[in-house]
């Protein structure tokens, strides 16, 4: 079979105008796609994957370079540009309307010289794509009421509504069980087959090699190279994602003196609408562990750790009980205390989702300054210690290799990754006894990632609990020492992470044992 | 209350209904797009003072042989062309250069405040120094009724008794609801209310969307302000600011409606009843009537707090009502 090439970007810059500073997103990349084959543009986050696609579906505009569809130059200045040339990109914040059904985000936008909204059409559209590529997708139904997975599924029709030959997916596993994912794989094998060109953008290396045919590599912003995906092995693209001979591994030791420091019992909450987000959770942890939390976004994560913290108003005969680390301590109940006194108890919580600097850290305030948010009661009278605050800046950011200017630097001026660490090594310089992060790794790149990782672990053999959030399942079995499965907001299982497989955790996710 | 009064109220409230109607379904058609125009009040004024020097001149001009029809044409434009223009201003702001929608809104009421007093208090000065301009052959067209409809007993007393423009304000309702749940233009409209950025990735022109429906929606809410003038004021000018707290009813009545343009129809006149049922009640004071005109702001109060505990997506704000959007955003 020849290849039919789909797009052509030649010499693609692209840069975006940050405070002080330029920063060039993409520099003078190349890169093919071709009709009948899955591409796996590969890179660690902020390596400029997912703006370089960004221009093939007219979101951004480059500064300079060529591209070229099938075969004929074009300039593509908005969507509508990208959906005439049969480009179609599903993006990794999904791009529907919430409160709108399938069949009317479908058509949205769409002039096919209607002036009336027309919903029968789109219903037997519908159905042919779904025989075709084996989808399920119902279109009376509201947006608001999907599953991340059936949303997917939504943004991939919308796009072959539109006539896409060339489709784009951002990271689209990111939110998936493995079976979904599997089953996302399928439909792409089938529209390869079909004589789609297809990318995927990821930074999962297994996704790559289950999936891809050809592999293009970039890093900060600069093409590295390509490969094709029978050719190659995890471990030459790990080295080409992060541009040095690299080994990923997570030291995970083994768990000792293991010490009962926190049982939950009975815990449920309700969220602001009275629809229970966590029901009847049971489970006990233990210092010197990592206790991972497995569950689709949105399965009682952040409500967990929060009623854990004290955030949560929780339902009745809920009980907490938390033992200090000290001999002879007595077991206390923690449930209906304030978090202020739950913290004084040496519970923190290093939580750190998607709004790092919303619950986190203070944004404009410098690093120093947010070290003293957790010590500002401890000065003289009415005066702040400015000392020890500034001390233990300096610390943190010199043990961590936090890059900034100065410790007086407003963090939000700092990376992701600098910030995380900044937020982390302020939690731990509290000499906790459990620490609670969710998705703590979230948009840092691989370095970054698994210095927090080996943190955990270094936390851990200091005896800490730590209680570990994560959405990577290869990251909860190779990191934790037993995971905990939310479904809907129960436990649907507690599983022995080095005996158990991602297939096991996946299915506990959508099933209640 | 004897039938008279009954009829005497209904017939005052959907007077009274009928400058709200204006204001909160051209105020609809703004929001669904995604912006609060906090400035209705200040449209109103616009329309109302634009439409009242176009007459003024144009009857000073003709004397008495000033033409009904065109009386009405002249005025309807100067309206629609002076809040058009106005919103296109408020678009100009909070679209292209991104300001605070609320800030905005605020700021355009005390500007249209200043502008439509400084050119009413002229107007009366021009008009001879008695004290109140009255334009009369422009009033009288706009209250015509047609009498043999209007002279049926109490049926054409409550139904047939207003100017043309009270049932072009419910037309304009029922037109505003079959646009945006109809066509496909109301179906990308509402896109970009909710969701700016997903209505951007299917082409939709975020920008263009705003300017229109926020411009037509002001041209639509200065209608208001017109009808207050002409019909409500009979062709003279309040620099009490009346119309003022009728804006504001307006945007009250946006929320009562859940930004539906059918729910505003009987919303308006039940704002109207609710506000002159203290002329109908005896032994009211002039300090214990205030309570009355209270009723509107408690009415609307008690839907937000029905309506928040329903926890029916459908009945919420647009989801992005009241932000800019920027595509580069990240």
């Amino acid at each position: 079979m020849s290849i039919k090439n789909a797009v052509r970007m030649v010499d693609i810059t692209k840069t975006f105008a940050a405070k002080a500073a330029k920063v060039v997103a993409n520099n003078k990349v190349c890169l093919d796609i071709n009709y009948g084959e899955v591409l796996a543009l590969l890179g660690e986050n902020g390596s400029g994957k997912t703006t370089l696609m960004n221009m093939l579906s007219g979101i951004y505009a480059p500064d300079s370079g060529d591209i070229y569809v099938n075969g004929k130059h074009v300039t593509i200045n908005n969507p509508s540009d990208a959906f005439a040339l049969h480009i179609g990109m599903i993006h990794q914040h999904f791009k529907l309307v919430e409160v709108m059904t399938a069949a009317e985000n479908i058509i949205l936008g769409l002039d096919e010289g209607n002036k009336l909204i027309d919903l029968k059409n789109v219903h037997t559209r519908v159905k042919d794509f779904c025989d075709r590529y084996g989808f399920v997708v119902n279109p009376d139904k509201k947006v608001y009421d999907m599953s991340v997975s059936e949303k997917q599924t939504l943004e991939i029709v919308k796009q072959l509504y539109r006539g896409a030959d060339i489709l784009i997916l951002d990271e689209p596993t990111a939110v998936l069980t493995p079976q979904e994912t599997q089953k996302l794989f399928a439909v792409l094998r089938n529209m390869k087959a079909d004589g789609k060109a297809v990318v995927i953008i990821t930074h999962k290396l297994h996704e790559v090699m289950d999936i891809s045919d050809r592999v293009v590599v970039l890093l900060k912003g600069n093409y590295v190279g390509e490969l094709m995906t029978k050719d190659t092995n995890p471990q030459e693209l790990t080295n080409m994602m992060v541009g040095r001979p690299t080994t990923l591994n997570i030291d995970r030791s083994k768990p000792e003196n293991l010490r009962k420091c926190l049982e939950v019992k009975n815990l449920s909450v309700k969220d602001i609408y009275g629809v229970l987000k966590l029901k009847d959770v049971n489970f006990t942890c233990y210092g010197g562990e990592v206790l991972g939390v497995a569950g689709i976004s949105g399965s009682g994560q952040r409500e967990l750790l929060e009623a854990i913290a004290g955030l949560e108003k929780l339902e009745p005969g809920a009980e907490i009980l938390y033992t200090p680390n000290t001999p002879g301590a007595q077991e206390e109940n923690l449930a209906g205390m304030s978090p202020v006194r739950i913290k004084n108890m040496g519970i923190s919580l290093a939580f750190v989702p998607e709004d790092r600097l919303g619950m986190g850290l203070v944004g404009n305030m410098d690093i120093a300054e947010n070290m003293m948010l957790k010590s500002y009661k401890d000065g003289s009278g009415p005066l702040l210690d400015l000392k020890k605050p500034k001390a233990l800046a300096e610390k943190v950011v010199k043990e961590l290799e936090v890059l900034t200017p100065s410790i007086h630097t407003p963090v939000r001026r700092l990376s992701g990754g600098n910030i995380q660490k900044v937020l982390v090594g302020r939690e731990i310089e509290q000499h906790p006894s459990l620490i609670m992060t969710a998705y703590a790794v979230r948009g840092l790149d691989i370095n970054t990632s698994y210095t927090i990782y080996n943190l955990m672990d270094e936390q851990k053999q200091k005896g800490v609990a730590v209680l570990f959030v994560g959405e990577d399942l290869d990251v909860l079995l190779e990191l934790c020492d037993r995971i905990l499965v939310l479904c809907a907001g129960q436990v649907s299982g507690i599983v022995d992470a080095r005996k158990t497989t991602k297939e096991e955790v996946g299915l506990l996710m959508t099933h209640l044992g | 209350m004897t039938q008279a009064q009954i009829i005497a109220l209904i017939n005052s409230s959907v007077v009274f209904g009928t400058v709200i109607l204006f204001g909160a379904v051209g105020e609809i058609l703004t929001e669904k797009g995604g912006n609060l125009n906090l400035g209705v009040p200040g449209i109103m004024y616009m329309g109302g003072i634009a439409g009242l020097i176009g007459t003024f001149y144009y009857e000073k001009a003709m004397g008495a042989d000033a033409v009904p029809i065109i009386c009405i044409l002249i005025a309807i434009i100067c309206a629609l062309v002076a809040s058009f223009i106005s919103g296109l201003l408020f678009a100009f702001m909070t679209v292209t250069l991104r300001c605070n929608q609320n800030i905005m809104g605020l700021a355009f009421n005390i500007f249209a405040a200043g502008f439509a007093n400084f050119y009413g208090g002229s107007l009366n000065k021009l008009a001879g120094g008695v004290g109140q301009i009255n334009v009369l052959t422009t009033s009288k067209a706009f209250r015509a009724t047609i009498p043999a409809l209007n002279g049926l007993g109490s049926i054409g007393k409550i139904f047939f008794s207003y100017g043309f423009l009270a049932y072009v304000a419910i037309a304009f309702a029922i037109l505003i609801r079959w646009f945006l749940n109809r066509t496909m233009v109301g179906l990308n409209l509402r896109a970009v209310g909710e969701d700016p950025a997903a209505a951007d990735a299917v082409g939709i022109n975020v920008t263009k969307y705003k300017y229109l429906s926020t411009s037509i929606g002001a041209a639509i809410s200065g209608l208001g302000g017109l009808y207050y003038v002409m019909d409500y004021q009979k062709g003279t000018w309040d620099s009490a600011g009346g119309v003022e707290g009728l804006g504001w009813l307006a945007v009250a009545l946006v929320i009562f409606a859940s930004w539906r343009p059918l729910r505003a129809i009987w919303g308006a006149y039940l704002f109207g009843i609710l506000s002159w049922m203290y002329f109908y009640i005896p032994g009211l004071t002039r300090s214990s009537q205030e309570i009355f005109k209270m009723l509107p702001y408690i009415a609307t109060l008690a839907v937000l707090i029905f309506v928040s505990l329903q926890h029916k997506v459908e009945n919420q704000p647009p989801k992005h009502l009241g932000l800019p959007y920027f595509r580069e955003d990240r």
